[in-house]
Order: structure tokens, then C-alpha cells, then sequence
């Protein structure tokens, strides 16, 4: 009888996790001794860091867009039908459509969503690119803008920490070539004393605040929004106006998460850091953003992760114990405007420390936009 | 660290970004008036930066110590409003 994984998740992690098994199993897999099931809730595999270009009318969204059974290995079976409850104690998952999945070793790589209703007003008054639909209403807004008080607000948890700061550049140096750049006032607010979480980040970023006028206010916990006013009320005391409010909210995980009782109250599922198997579960494992681990919630992470996940997974298979570990890797290329960019790689124990930005940069980022659909297909 | 009661504790060691107060930042949201959230930091910058959030807030520190067993900081947080 077949071994089966089952594989929540048609992103980043849940993609590369199934291919890479997939293409090192394949022998296993013709013989009938592993099966790999991918379970998604789209039929379409959207690459997210798009939205970041979108916004800025620098890409499309359909052109970062592809079908999910295009990008699967041979041996992976696709099912586009949304997992709606996870049982740990049968080692079953049901779906909407009401089948049951039997599995030996399950893989949650189910994501995190940004949750427009976390704050009231937000989801009437805030814009975003934090979705397709959103970063296309975005760039429409942000095309036609002719000036006025541009604000960024920042609530945690979130993905791809980094965004709202390349796209606080990238408003900089488009409204500057625009010609309006006086007429433009833009505000860059977060959540804690300084303008990045990584010290080194924020460090890097401030001179150049100063130098491009980029304004900035930290210690900015939004606690309401009035969308009539357009004014943003925050739990340290603030009121601060606004015409465009581009907001990324608090994230949480996905509903199948919460449904099956797997998650904190935030719908993150507790997760070993070194291992990457859900806690109390040692048939389980999560990656990427579904785990509550105190890192980067990015696709980056989730490559990193795939790769701890995919090898341990093949060991136990063939009866072998786990010796890969996950040491808190991440990899992130960061714009500073339309033609620059830096990045910053870190784990556990070392700290990111960001290069001067150049132009190379910039063009690396542009090309692993492309060469990401080889990663999900668990080639690069 | 007697007498405090912990509801929650964040271990966040390890974590660079979101990072420590990020963290907090989280579970003090979700947290009910009154609960008691502990952070586990292995960034010496949380002993400094985690009580000028609170105090601008407005919530309670209650508790800001390096941990004997290790080299890190145990610092809690009282949910006030």
C-alpha cells in the first residue's frame, strides 16, 4: 500500500515541497509505494511579489500568473478543491466538496491572508498590494494622482516585511520623474521606534528618509480608521489625515486552520524551528507563512523551509530519521526606487546587513522574477 | 520573577525580524485587559525598546531581567486597557 502525502497549500512552500519530492521519489512513485496529493483552493498559481510592480504599473498580474498543473512534476496529483478540516487523530483532511484524504504524513503550507476587518474603517478607507485586485485598484489610484497625502500604515503580523518600504521608495523616485513630487506628501509609519524591524534595515533607510523627504512617524499602532474624515486614529494617540491610505493589516492564517483547532488565536500553527513539524504532531509539518515561527513571513522563508521539509520527508519514507534542520534562513532583495535595490539575508543567530543599493541589485530582483517559476517546479 | 503570573509567553529568540516588540506588539492585541504577555528575547535591544513601547502606550512593565539559565531577557507586559 502506497505511502501519501498530502500537501495543503498551492503557494510557494506547498509547490516546492511536492515537486522536490516528487522528482527525488520518482522511482517510489512509478512502483506505486508513494503518492502525493496537492490540495489547493485556486486553480492558479500567482507569483505575490508582483503586486509590489503592479502597483506601479511596472507589471500585470496575468503576466505573473500560471496554471498549477503546468507547474507540478510528474507524480503529483492535483486537487483544486478547498481542505476545509484537518483531523490529526485519523490522519484525514476533508474538502469542500466533501471528499476524505487518508494521509501518513501531512505538509500545511496553507499561508497567511491580510484580514481587512482587524481594524474598523480599514477595510472601507485603505487601499493595499497585498492582493491582485488590490494592487490593481492601487496602481488605477496611484496613477491618477496628482497630489496630496500619501500614507503608509503597517499592523502586525504581515508578510514580506520589507514591501512597504521598497514601495515608499518607489513612490519617491515615480513621483520625482512624474514632475509632482512637491505636490506629493508621503508619510511612512511603523509599528515600533524605528523605521524597520531589523536594526540594520532601518539604519540603511533612514539617510535616505532624510535625503528624498520622505516623512515618517514610528510607534504607529492604527487603532481605527474614519473613511468619511479619511483621518487614521492610533493606539499611541495619534490623528493623522489622509487622500490615499495604503495599509498592510494584520495577517492571519488560513480559516481550515482555525476550523480544526491547529492554531493560535491568530490561526498560526505552532511549529518546531528546527524541524518545522507541528508541535505535539510528528507526522505534520508546516512551513512558510502557516507556521507561528518568530520569522519573516515570505516566500523566501518558505523556499528555505521546502527545502528542510522535502529532505526529511524523503528520509522518513525510506525509513529513515530526519536529519535536516531548519537554521531560520531568509533571502530578500529590497528596492530603494525604481532602478535600485539592496538585500539582506539572515537566520537564528546572524543578523542581515544591508550592501550599498545599485542597479545590479535591482536587475537580480527583476530576473528571480522570472526564474521563480523554476524554484516552484523545485529546480532552482 | 516570583510573584509575577504569566498568561502568555512569546519566545522570540532567535527573531530578527518581525522581531521581539513586533511580536509583543501581536499578542497584546489579541490579549484580554488584565492577561500578562512574557517575551523571550535574545536581542538586548528589547530591554530598552520593549519599555519605551509600553510606557508610550500606556500598558504595565512588570517584568525586565536577564534570565539566570541563559543569555537572554525575560520582559512582561500588563495589558491595561
Amino acid at each position: 500500500m502506497a505511502k501519501t502525502v498530502v500537501i495543503l497549500g498551492g503557494g510557494t512552500g506547498g509547490t516546492m515541497v511536492a515537486n522536490h519530492i516528487a522528482r527525488s521519489m520518482k522511482d517510489e512513485i512509478k512502483r506505486g509505494e508513494v503518492s502525493i496529493v496537492q490540495v489547493t483552493n485556486n486553480p492558479d498559481h500567482v507569483y505575490q511579489p508582483s503586486f509590489l510592480f503592479v502597483a506601479i504599473n511596472h507589471a500585470r498580474v496575468v503576466d505573473y500568473t500560471r496554471k498549477q498543473k503546468t507547474l507540478l512534476s510528474q507524480g503529483v496529483e492535483l486537487l483544486v478543491d478547498p481542505a476545509t478540516k484537518i483531523d490529526p487523530k485519523s490522519n484525514t483532511v476533508t474538502t469542500a466538496s466533501g471528499k476524505t484524504l487518508s494521509y501518513d504524513i501531512l505538509v500545511i503550507a496553507t499561508g497567511a491572508y491580510p484580514d481587512f476587518n482587524s481594524v474598523p474603517g480599514l477595510a472601507e478607507a485603505a487601499d493595499n498590494f497585498y492582493t491582485a485586485e488590490g494592487a490593481e485598484k492601487l496602481r488605477d489610484k496611484l496613477m491618477s494622482f496628482e497630489g496630496g497625502k500619501i500614507v503608509f500604515t503597517v499592523d502586525v503580523p504581515h508578510k514580506c516585511p520589507v514591501a512597504p518600504m521598497e514601495l515608499t521608495f518607489m513612490l519617491d523616485d515615480f513621483f520625482r520623474k512624474k514632475g509632482i513630487r512637491d505636490k506629493v506628501d508621503i508619510l511612512y509609519t511603523y509599528p515600533i521606534g524605528r523605521l524597520h524591524t531589523l536594526e540594520p534595515c532601518a539604519n540603511w533607510a533612514a539617510p535616505k528618509f532624510e535625503e528624498r523627504g520622505i516623512r515618517s512617524e514610528v510607534f504607529f499602532n492604527v487603532e481605527s480608521v474614519d473613511p468619511q474624515k479619511k483621518i487614521i486614529t492610533t493606539v499611541e494617540g495619534s490623528e493623522v489625515p489622509f487622500d490615499i491610505l495604503i495599509s498592510i493589516p494584520a495577517h492571519k492564517g488560513a480559516p481550515v486552520i482555525q476550523e480544526s483547532g491547529l492554531g493560535d488565536e491568530g490561526g498560526f500553527i505552532p511549529t518546531d524551528r528546527y524541524t518545522l513539524k507541528a508541535e505535539g504532531y510528528d507526522n505534520i509539518y508546516v512551513l512558510g507563512d502557516a507556521t507561528n515561527l518568530p520569522i519573516s513571513k515570505a516566500g523566501s522563508t518558505a523556499h528555505y523551509e521546502a527545502d528542510v521539509v522535502s529532505e526529511n520527508i524523503i528520509s522518513e519514507l525510506r525509513g529513515l530519521p530526519v536529519s535536516h534542520y531548519y537554521d531560520g534562513k531568509v533571502f530578500c532583495f529590497v528596492e530603494a526606487g525604481l532602478n535600485e535595490a539592496t538585500y539582506i539575508t539572515f537566520n537564528y543567530n546572524n543578523p542581515p546587513k544591508p550592501v550599498p543599493s545599485s542597479e545590479m541589485i535591482h536587475w537580480f530582483k527583476l530576473a528571480f522574477n522570472e526564474m521563480y517559476w523554476l524554484s516552484a517546479r523545485g529546480i532552482l | 520573577m516570583a510573584g509575577v503570573h504569566i498568561d502568555k509567553t512569546v519566545d522570540a529568540r532567535g527573531s530578527y525580524c518581525p522581531g521581539p516588540l513586533m511580536e509583543l506588539i501581536k499578542t497584546v492585541k489579541a490579549a484580554s485587559v488584565g492577561q500578562v504577555i512574557e517575551v523571550l528575547s535574545s536581542d538586548q535591544g528589547s530591554a530598552k525598546d520593549i519599555p519605551e513601547w509600553v510606557k508610550k502606550v500606556g500598558h504595565e512593565l512588570v517584568l525586565n531581567e536577564k534570565a539566570q539559565d541563559g543569555d537572554y531577557w525575560k520582559i512582561a507586559v500588563k495589558k491595561v486597557k
